[in-house]
């Protein structure tokens, strides 16, 4: 580059946390309610073949899918931008995940307790990744208000994993779960636990 | 979206019909899939740099929408959204801005230290003062 470095304007540091959980479990609501737009949302297009595409002629042959995200974010100063991914849903997107995982702070995993099996892949996936995470409770109106020992037993989670209640519309409670994140995932990399 | 099966002027469309949505990635591009430089993530920020360039540069519509949406620090994710394009054509055509130093861009992880408590605290601190 003919750029002197220090000449540089300083971008900020962008970081990302992952919001997963079932259809329907309040991802992008959550987003939404913290984000400082509303939520945006991101394609990536994919084809059976991967990278190198270069004949559109072949484009229809090879399935191409688009898997879309919702996101959003928040500015934290003038040195860090924090963004919230809503993981795709389906889980032959497993590779997509892997490209949102890598390098991020860490993630949540809301639970819907009418439905609290449909969570179950995405705490395999980031237990079995390594990734920072935290269980979110979605309380939806109308729904019986589990015991969160209850939910911890169900869900089977480590009693090393914080599970949380929260109303993801509400941006007070959505924050509370992303400090309640920010929080285990210093204590995870931060300060090891000698084995 | 829907396939129209008849073309503007009412000719039926042979099965060779390709979903213009999904052309157009493509054309923007003229082709590319990978970027010429840099290996951008979704959260790769790019910052507009220098003076605006003429039409002499040769650039298309899609890298001066570009260059306008980064006079603040923008994500690929960001960008891709604002201009409702994949973000796998953002990353080429930041590659182009980047290799005309049009751009200053963050390629991944570069600058993130997950192990970092500084940043831990810097995003804590910003999180409670929202």
């Amino acid at each position: 580059m003919a750029f002197d470095r220090s000449e540089r304007p300083r971008l900020p540091t962008a970081i990302k946390i992952l919001v997963a959980g079932g259809f329907g479990a309040g991802k992008t609501t959550l987003v939404g309610a913290v984000s400082e737009t509303r939520p945006l949302r991101t394609e990536e297009i994919l084809s059976d073949r991967g990278v190198g595409i270069d004949d559109i002629s072949s484009v229809e042959a090879k399935r191409t899918t688009t898997v879309a995200m919702d996101f959003g974010r928040i500015t934290l100063g003038s040195d860090y931008v924090l963004y919230l991914f809503g993981t795709p849903g389906q889980e032959r997107f497993w590779f997509v995940w892997d490209e949102l995982a890598e390098g991020s702070l860490g993630a949540v995993v809301l639970a819907d307790t009418r439905r609290l099996a449909d969570c179950f892949p995405s705490i395999d996936y980031f237990e079995r990744r390594g990734t920072p995470f935290v269980v979110a409770v979605n309380c939806f109106e109308g729904a019986r208000t589990f015991e969160l020992d209850e939910v911890r037993l169900a869900l089977q989670l480590n009693p090393s994993i914080p599970i949380v209640l929260c109303d993801a519309r509400k941006r007070d409670s959505s924050r509370e779960v992303l400090i309640t994140l920010v929080k285990h995932s210093a204590k995870l990399r931060v300060e090891p636990v000698a084995p | 979206m829907n396939t129209p099966d008849h073309d503007p002027m009412g000719e039926p469309l042979d099965e060779h019909w390709v979903d213009p949505e999904i052309i157009r990635p493509y054309v923007v591009t003229r082709g590319r899939t990978q970027p010429a430089h840099g290996k951008f993530d979704l959260i790769s920020m790019a910052l507009a740099i220098g003076p605006p360039p003429g039409p002499e540069a040769g650039l298309d519509p899609e890298h001066l929408s570009i260059l306008r949406l980064c006079r603040e620090p923008k994500s690929v994710a960001e960008i891709a959204a604002y201009l409702d394009l994949p973000a796998g054509t953002i990353r080429v055509l930041l590659g182009d801005l980047f290799d005309r130093e049009l751009v200053s861009a963050q390629e991944p992880q570069s600058e993130v230290d997950m192990h970092d408590m500084n940043m831990y605290r810097a995003v804590l601190d910003g999180l409670r003062s929202l």
